[in-house]
Order: C-alpha cells, then structure tokens, then sequence
C-alpha cells in the first residue's frame, strides 16, 4: 500500500556564499537512501534514538517535507511528485493522515475540540453542513472514548488523555487508510497511555488502518506492532517481525538498544554503547555508521558500509557480523 | 487526612527527615492542596526513588525541600529536619541566607530537562564557575581548572572543548551531564534529581543513570530520583515511595513494593507499565482521575474515585499510614495480602 524507495532527505547545514567559496557545501543526511513497504491492514514500528531521522522520515511521508531524492508511491500514486503546498488539498491527503507527538503542543490552543475534529472535513470532506458536522464529530467523539458535551471545550481545559483522544479523532475523521503516529503516548502517564493503546489497537481493528508507529518507547512498539523497523543515522539497520527483533536481535544496536530498556527485573547482560554517534554531516558512504560505538567494529567495517541483507525470510540486518546473543 | 506514621527510630541516622509536612497553592480559583501530612525520610548514601503520575505533587516536594516554591506556594505545616554531623535543623526555619549557602552546597537538585534549565546564552563551562564561585572556597585562579574536571568527572569526551559550548550545541544526553556536574558542583549530601532522564533516549537513559548511581557512590551521596518510570526507579533506588494527588501512599524497600504491593494504587500502576514479557491484555489501565485538589469536601483517602476496594469507611474515617513490614509502609483501609 505505502512503498517508499531510495528516500533521502539532505538538509543543507552551511551555504555556499561569498565566504565559503571553493568550499565543499555541507549537507546534514537525515535521511539517507531508505526503502520500506507497509501493507494494508499492517502495524510497522519505527524505533530509534532521537536525531536518527525518525521524525524526517515521517514527515517525507507524510507530505509535509520535499525529499532530496526518491519516490514514494501511496495506494498506486507517486505522491513524491506532488509539492507540499499541492498535497494539501489532494485526495491522497485525507488518506494519509498524521497523530502527531505531545497533544499539548500540537492542538491549537484557540480551536474547541468540536473545531479540532471537524477541521479536516471542513478542508477535504464532503460534508459542509453544520448540523451533519456536529453528529460527526460525536460520532467520532464516541468512537475515540471522548465524552461528547467535551467538544466545546479547548485545549487548556481538557486533561492529557482527553488532548490525546482529540488528536486520534481528528486524525481518522476522514476515514484514513494509512495512520502515522509520532509518539503518541510519550507526553502519557502510564495509566493513560495504557488506555491510549487499547484504543489504538481497537480502531485498528475497527477502520482496518495500516500504522505507521514510531517511538522510542520499545515496550509499546512489541505490543502494537507487526513488524519493527530499527533506524541509526538515517539508514535502517534492521527490519523484521517484532518477535524476531525483540527476541533474537542480530544487529550490535538493536540488541544494545533492547538490552537498555528498564525492566522491574533488572537485566544482567546489558550491553553499553560507548561514545557519542557519528556526525550525520557528510558521512563517509564507506564507513558504518555505528562505528565508534559498536562492540564489534573492526578494519572491515570502516571500509565497507553494510547494506540491508536478509538473515531469515522476513528478518534482514544490515551489519558484516550479525548474530543473536550468546 | 493522613495520620503520621511516628518514625522515631529512623531520626538518628536519617540525613533528611520531612515530617507531616503541607503545601497548598493559593490560586485566584481556589486553594490547591497540593502536598498533605507527607512524612519520609532518606539515609546517608541511599538512594530514594519518588514515583507517581504528574499532577501527584512529585516536583512540589523537591521544591519545598529546597523552599524554592513559588510564589503562590505555602508551607501549611510539618517540618524537614536537616541533620548534619550532631547537629539538626529544620530547613523550614532556617533564615534565607543560610539556606542560600546550603542549597548548591550540602542540597542540590537537577532539574527536569537540562535545556531549559541551563541559561541558554552563557556557555556552560562559565556556567559551571558560576556556581563554584558562589559556593566553594576556591581561590579565582583554580576555579576553571575545579570546571573541567568536573566536566570531565561526568565522562564528557574533551572537555577543554565543551567548556567553550553553549547548551544549544550539545546533545540531549550531554547537556543532562552538564546538569549533573552543576548538581555535584560541591560534593552536596543530597541530590535531588527530577525526571533527569525524562525526554532522553533508553541507550542515553542508562548510560545517564549509571553515571549518576557510580558518582553516588563515589561521594557516598544520597540520591531522591523522581520519576514517574516505575522500572527505572525500580532498577535504580534502594527504596521508593509512591505518591497519589499529594498523598504518599506506600514506602518500602524496591524489591519489596513490586514483588508484594500492598497499596491498590500500586499494584494498579505495575499493572499498566508496559514490560517485555507482557501481553497486551495484561497491559490494565488505571480508570478515573487524580480528584480536583482544590475541592474543600476531598475524601480522607484520595484513591477513593479510583479504587475498587473502597466503600464507606474510605470515605469517612481519617487515613491512618500503617506499617506492614520492616520498612513497609501503607496509607489504605483495605491494603491487598501478602
């Protein structure tokens, strides 16, 4: 349904003017060359630490961000091509849609919760009626566990929970195909977020949408997830259903990464990753990009850079030495 | 109201001792009775985890503690006894320029994300002078030295470099450390750190937290860690107290207070953390709220809303904290067996 090919976005970190002349401009890779397919009816995680590029990765699929290089073809359409500012009011858009990190920052603070839903159908819906309007939106209201007489009510007055449920609601107001989610529990209270994921895993089920889910909250990922996608400095470096990647992880960084999540039983075997990660500006194409930090770097692997390459029939690393744990 | 539990054994050899201590928020809305009859206590050289969800009076405590509530805040009552050596004072009665030397010198805190709370127009290094200047002997001349190698201390690679950095040109993980080295400045007694990984990555949380644990050790600091993470603090703290709407409703040794939760609050929250070998059905949300704390008719027990042991007793009686175990502490009518 969603297949994203070669994606790469650059953004420029100095300019080439007058006083940088004959120098090399300098370009920060976000995003560098990533592929990745997602199925309808599919739950894909996307797991990495903050500055991988997680939060660049979605926002190129989701239309808000021009890529520097690659396609990305949604539902047979090559929404790549479209510009940003045309996407907008394209039917791909109503499609596609975004929950979007912390609530509180991303409502706006003067719209009611009633102005929050309904905005979409207002820009891409059908329906412009008020009165048909309203019973949407408490339709909605219902579906994502909002008290309806909530909907007049802005932001400010409204509790975590309850911002997070208005940013679901306005995100499949439009019925979409696709939902990306960028750390939607995050800003939560473990009790609330505990709600939060049920709900999510309901209208899953209920408006058969595919997500895309990314967070750095790797617990979360295992629960609501199909299938994970790990991602250091721009590139993935593994991919695989998520009882492959949480269980036998064969790449150095996901294993160091699942090793460090806290654990009421304490983990004996904890793999530390020393140092600070690579600058992502201009990197070495020859060099992996976890060299530095990784536990089994060698001459190889500053020569070579790993590609993606398959371990099992779903399950691929890309690293010179994979291997589960001892 | 929550009686308080008498603790007399533990004054002797507790560094802190906060006893019955109240806080409530004048606000143009209504008073908030933020904090009620909150009694613990930490030793020397332990570490104290303080878990909750926000909203349950966490960062107020620290606050308080340090008596740099604002302005709308008010110690109601209760003490926070401070012993040093042979000698016990209670911070609440301590003039504000003694006070101002303690803070930075024997308290000190991190607070909850280091970008924020560093000035972000001064380079951290001068950052670091600052609060060696105000409060260490050090002759001018050795001040940058004292600097680097604190920076050094929290393992920040080449630190001759960073002193020069500003906060905005470090990373989420090294600006936490700054703020570590800012904390330990002067070798206090106490820190108290406030969601210090709150915002960082699980590689970066660890690497912070043990840095934090080693260097405790090292000083034979203690540590108060608020969290609202109950597996960090469960991996990290020698004893935890969990706090409801400005309550403390349990305190026990770690191991303790998630192999047998006594309170059902506690149990509640176990039950909604999302671990490894949890299944998605067992992934128990907690329903309803923390009560609005600005009601003036508020139950003895502030769960009461929530709990599905409640009946008229909860509602009526006054709470009484009662001890189950050696350091096993309990506010609930109706605590869950063994």
């Amino acid at each position: 349904m969603l297949q994203v090919t070669g994606l790469t976005k650059h953004f420029p970190v100095a300019s080439a003017g007058w006083f940088s002349r004959g120098r090399q401009s300098q370009a920060l890779y976000a995003v560098d060359g990533l592929s990745l397919t997602i199925r309808p009816g599919e739950s894909v995680g996307l797991v990495g630490e903050s500055g991988c590029g997680k939060s660049t990765l979605i926002r190129l699929i989701s239309r808000l961000l021009e890529p520097t290089d690659g396609s990305i073809v949604f539902n047979g359409a090559d929404i790549g091509q479209i510009s940003v500012g045309k996407f907008a009011h394209s039917a791909e858009r109503a499609r596609l849609q975004m929950v979007f990190q912390d609530p509180s920052d991303s409502l706006n603070p003067r719209f009611t919760a009633f102005d929050t839903i309904t905005e979409p159908i207002r820009r891409l819906g059908t329906q412009q009626d008020r009165s048909r309007l309203r019973q949407r939106a408490t339709e909605l209201a219902q579906q994502v566990g909002l008290p309806p007489e909530l909907l007049s009510r802005v932001p400010h007055q409204l509790s975590g929970g309850q911002k997070a449920r208005v940013g679901i609601a306005r995100a499949i107001a439009l019925n979409p195909t696709l939902l990306i989610l960028d750390e939607p529990t995050s800003a939560l209270d473990v009790s609330v977020q505990a709600v939060i994921l049920h709900l999510l895993a309901d209208l899953r089920e209920q408006l058969n949408m595919s997500y895309l889910f990314v967070s750095h909250d790797l617990n979360v990922v295992r629960l609501l997830c199909d299938r994970s996608l790990v991602m250091y400095l721009g590139k993935l470096v593994e991919t695989g259903p998520v009882d492959d990647i949480f269980n036998r992880p064969q790449h150095p960084y996901t294993q160091a990464l699942i090793s460090a999540i806290p654990a009421f039983e304490a983990n004996p075997h904890r793999i530390p990753l020393t140092g600070e990660p690579r600058s992502p500006i201009n990197p070495s194409p020859h060099i992996c990009r976890l060299y530095g930090r990784c536990p089994k770097g060698d001459e190889h692997c500053q020569q070579v850079a790993p590609t993606l390459q398959p371990v099992s029939d779903y399950h691929q690393v890309a690293c010179h030495y994979p291997a589960p744990l001892s | 109201m929550i009686s308080s539990p008498t603790t007399a054994t533990s004054v002797q050899t507790s560094l802190l001792s906060v006893r019955g201590l109240s806080v409530e928020f004048r606000t143009r809305t209504g008073i908030v009775q933020a904090l009620e009859n909150i009694s613990f206590h930490i030793n020397k050289g332990e570490t104290l985890g303080i878990v909750g969800e926000s909203g349950s009076g966490k960062s107020v405590l620290a606050l308080a503690i340090l008596g740099i509530l604002d302005q709308a805040g008010y110690v109601t009552g209760g003490e926070i006894l401070w012993s040093q050596d042979t000698a016990t004072c209670d911070l609440l009665k301590l003039p504000e320029k003694r006070l101002r030397q303690l803070r930075g010198q024997e308290l000190s805190m991190i607070f909850q994300n280091p970008r924020v709370a560093l000035n972000s127009i001064r380079k951290v290094g001068k950052q670091l002078v600052d609060v060696l200047r105000c409060h260490s002997n050090l002759p001018r001349s050795r001040l940058k030295a004292r600097a680097l190698e604190l920076l050094a201390s929290v393992r920040i690679p080449d630190p001759q470099q960073r002193y020069d950095a500003y906060p905005y040109e470090l990373s989420g993980g090294l600006c936490q450390r700054i703020m570590i080295a800012l904390g330990l400045a002067c070798s206090p007694q106490l820190l108290i750190a406030d969601e210090p990984t709150t915002g960082l990555d699980v590689t970066t949380q660890a690497t912070v937290m043990n840095l934090l644990k080693e260097l405790a050790t090292e000083q034979q600091m203690a540590t108060v860690v608020i969290t609202h993470d109950l597996a960090l603090a469960s991996e990290y703290c020698d004893r935890i107290i969990v706090m409801h709407a400005g309550h403390v409703v349990e305190s026990a040794p770690t191991h303790l207070l998630f192999s047998q939760p006594r309170h059902p609050y506690t149990a509640k929250l176990i039950a909604a953390t999302p671990e490894p070998h949890k299944g998605f059905e067992d992934l128990v949300p907690i329903l309803g709220s923390l009560p609005d704390l600005r009601r003036e008719d508020l139950p003895p027990c502030r769960f009461v809303g929530r709990c599905d042991r409640a009946d008229e007793t909860c509602q009526q009686e006054e709470l009484v904290y009662r001890q189950v175990g050696g350091e096993h502490w309990v506010g609930c009518w109706y605590p869950l067996e063994e």
